[in-house]
């Protein structure tokens, strides 16, 4: 499907075409980036019967950045983090991990190279406290037996380090936090686990206007600490505060990707909605 | 009772700053700093509804004190050993029926496992086979352990609701039953006789020495003092918060209570024509079932994973638990500890027969668990839970036949109070859940 093809302006909507495709094929930006990207995808492609998911997906991921993934509602936003968390497989393309080529075969395989997802239903359980969730599958033991206290200093470490400091006990029961302290449980829980990539999908929807701001700041510091961290919102406003990198989806195809501060709000909708902007093509 | 609430520990603050929601969810125990404060935090605690096992303790001890008044006769310590005899059956069949409803399931064909298992054990330890009593345990918990697997395995791995498959369990089970009563020379018209010498017939029939019940009573208050004492130095050591000292002396204080209390109500005489002394052997027998339990679901990564699927499948899975496998285990342990119940059952009766009421048996497990305080829909409950239910259930029953209520109203009785306990755990949860 061209992608300029249900611009609004018929007038110009040929050369637009054009100079979209140019910048398609040599966008400067998904060549060199793609150097030193702790994960990238290329070409990825994905088919469910009848309806192509995904195509022609060319993404970099680099470590201590916070990539946002945007777009509208069935852009492919889904099936792409999908994929990338092993929960589907690619159909075309390939993934590069650390430069190196990867084809994972099921979450379990993702998470063994690092790349943990968190879902916005968050999995945790609510009758563990926060220790028993940041160590679920994966607890200390000492004699066969649960090791609780080693388990409780590492927790807290890990939640100092992420200065998660609103919860008054680490021993508290997942049922008793907020929203925005649940979040910070799966990230620390995420942390905890030497995730190298965090994909977060939609993180901050259900939340007021104060746990937003906690989990904004969270995830900034998630990159500050060298994790690569991509972000699945529509939130312009998130978006915009804590990313590093845009990459914009529409109608499964990436249309654009760049460092933050190449977009404005206004663009960024632009993208979403028609999958070009007028402004961006101009000075591409 | 108290000794695992105390253990949720409370944490310093790292910030001393508090936001509005903190303040409203925050469990209020664990900001305690001291005995006071701990006190204070757990009244309120009670209040919301969130304190655990301290309602159905209350109204365990208005019960008692209304059969009491009632009958004088209650509280006198015959009576009271009668009780805990009964207790016991209820307590470990409860504690079976625990595993399964940990994960919001149901096990419905507990009461012929209880059968199978009395069958089993009685037939290994009588003759021709002439087991020793303990391989004949053994051999019970195996057999039931193993139907246990089969319908947990069939549960888990045709995804079928564990209602369906158990309560063609219970009919398989009689079944099984009444072929190895069929099958067995030596079950004279369904019945098996077990030898008074037998150790499974001295369960329930035999006492310890009173001598022996204060010093196991002295040993096992020295191993907790020790051990809790230990954790909170290493605690302490490792820079984490550790409870108030006052409400560990308090914990120390209330268990030595209790246990002095148990020995001396069984170490005093309680027969008019005989000296009879001593703590029946089963009382111990049950307490060890229900610590070892205990230990296992909180000490044990099994036991953190039984808890984890049952609030949570979905999230459990996606941390790598196998969860078909967790289930499946759940159900064995079920099947095991009803076979533990086939022993009491056996040595109660001195003897095992097909005439055992499976089916009201199974309804006294699920009660027991419920009335304790576990909840039906997975991940909140402990062992002491089936302890506590199985204690108020033989209470109630005991209570009205010593008033010489009919059996029709006794039944009812019970039934009430396993609605209360019902609704009680509908209220917690909903209040839980509108935070």
């Amino acid at each position: 499907m061209p992608v300029g093809r249900i611009r609004a302006d018929p007038a110009d909507g040929t050369i637009r075409r054009e100079t979209l495709k140019l910048q398609r094929s040599q966008d400067p930006m998904s060549t060199t980036e793609s150097n030193g990207a702790l994960l990238s995808l290329r070409g990825i492609s994905k088919r469910f019967g009848p309806v192509q998911a995904l195509s022609d997906v060319t993404l970099d991921i680099p470590s201590g950045q916070v990539t946002a993934l945007c777009g509208d509602n069935g852009a492919g936003k889904s099936v792409t983090i999908k994929t990338i968390a092993g929960l589907w497989q690619a159909d075309g393309g390939e993934m590069l991990w650390e430069g190196r080529a990867i084809r994972h075969n099921g979450p379990r395989e993702a998470e063994a190279l690092g790349i943990k997802t968190i879902y916005q239903d968050l999995a945790l359980c609510d009758n563990l406290d926060i220790v028993q969730n940041m160590f679920l599958g994966h607890e200390r033991l000492e004699h066969r037996l649960l090791d609780e206290d080693a388990m409780e200093t590492a927790a807290r470490q890990t939640l100092k380090e992420l200065r998660v400091t609103t919860v008054r006990s680490i021993r508290l029961p997942v049922s008793s936090l907020s929203g925005g302290q649940r979040q910070s449980v799966a990230v620390a829980k995420a942390v905890m686990a030497n995730a190298k990539l965090v994909i977060m999908d939609e993180p901050t929807a259900a939340l007021g206007v104060t746990q937003t701001r906690m989990v904004l700041d969270l995830i900034k510091r998630l990159a500050a600490g060298g994790v690569a961290v991509m972000l699945v919102s529509h939130n312009l406003n998130d978006i915009f505060e804590v990313a590093d990198r845009l990459a914009i989806m529409y109608l499964g195809r990436l249309v654009v990707q760049g460092p933050a501060a190449q977009f404005t709000p206004q663009t960024t909708v632009e993208y979403m909605t028609t999958g070009t902007s007028r402004q961006m093509a101009g000075t591409a | 009772m108290t000794t695992e609430q105390t253990e949720v520990a409370p944490e310093e603050s790292i910030d001393s700053t508090l936001t509005e929601t903190e303040l409203a969810t925050a469990a209020p125990e664990v900001l305690a700093t001291s005995l006071g404060d701990y006190l204070q935090a757990w009244w309120r605690r009670i209040k919301s509804g969130e304190s655990g096992a301290v309602p159905i303790i209350a109204g365990l001890i208005a019960i008692i004190i209304f059969f009491q008044i009632e009958r004088s006769a209650f509280l006198t310590n015959q009576n009271l050993v009668n009780l805990f005899e009964e207790a016991a059956l209820y307590v470990v069949v409860g504690a079976a029926e625990t595993f399964v409803l940990l994960l919001s399931e149901i096990d419905l064909s507990i009461g012929y496992g209880v059968g199978i298992g009395g069958f089993v054990i009685a037939e290994l330890i009588a003759p021709p086979v002439n087991f020793p009593w303990w391989l004949g345990i053994i051999g019970g918990v195996v057999a039931v352990g193993f139907l246990g697997f089969v319908q947990g395995t069939l549960i888990t791995q045709l995804g079928l609701p564990s209602f369906i498959v158990t309560l063609g369990g219970q009919l398989g089970l009689l079944g099984i039953m009444l072929e190895l009563a069929n099958v067995d020379p030596t079950a004279v018209g369904g019945a098996i006789q077990v030898a008074p010498t037998s150790p499974i017939y001295k369960l329930v029939n035999s006492n310890m020495s009173p001598s022996l019940g204060w010093i196991a009573l002295a040993a096992c208050l020295a191993v907790f003092a020790a051990v809790k004492l230990a954790r909170q130095r290493s605690r302490r050591a490792r820079g984490l918060h550790t409870q108030p000292i006052g409400v560990t002396l308090l914990t120390l204080a209330s268990v030595t209570v209790a246990g002095v209390l148990l020995v001396y109500v069984c170490n005093s005489n309680r027969s008019a024509l005989a000296v009879v002394r001593g703590m029946p052997w089963v009382i111990p027998f049950v307490l060890v079932i229900i610590l070892a339990y205990s230990w296992l679901l909180s000490r044990t990564r099994t036991g953190r994973y039984i808890y984890a699927v049952g609030n949570n499948p979905e999230a459990a899975r996606r941390a790598g638990i196998k969860v078909n496998r967790i289930v499946t285990f759940a159900f064995v342990m079920s099947g095991a500890t009803a076979a533990l119940g086939g022993a009491i059952y056996v040595s109660t009766q001195g003897s095992m027969a097909t005439d055992i009421d499976g089916g009201g048996l199974v309804l006294f497990a699920v009660a027991a668990a419920v009335i304790g305080g576990t909840t039906l829909f997975g991940g909140r409950g402990r062992m002491v839970n089936a302890l506590l239910g199985g204690v108020i259930i033989a209470v109630v029953y005991n209570g009205l036949a010593l008033m010489g209520v009919q059996a029709a109203v006794q039944d009812m009785a019970t039934a009430l109070v396993l609605i209360a306990a019902v609704a009680l755990d509908a209220v917690v949860r909903r209040r839980s859940s509108t935070r």
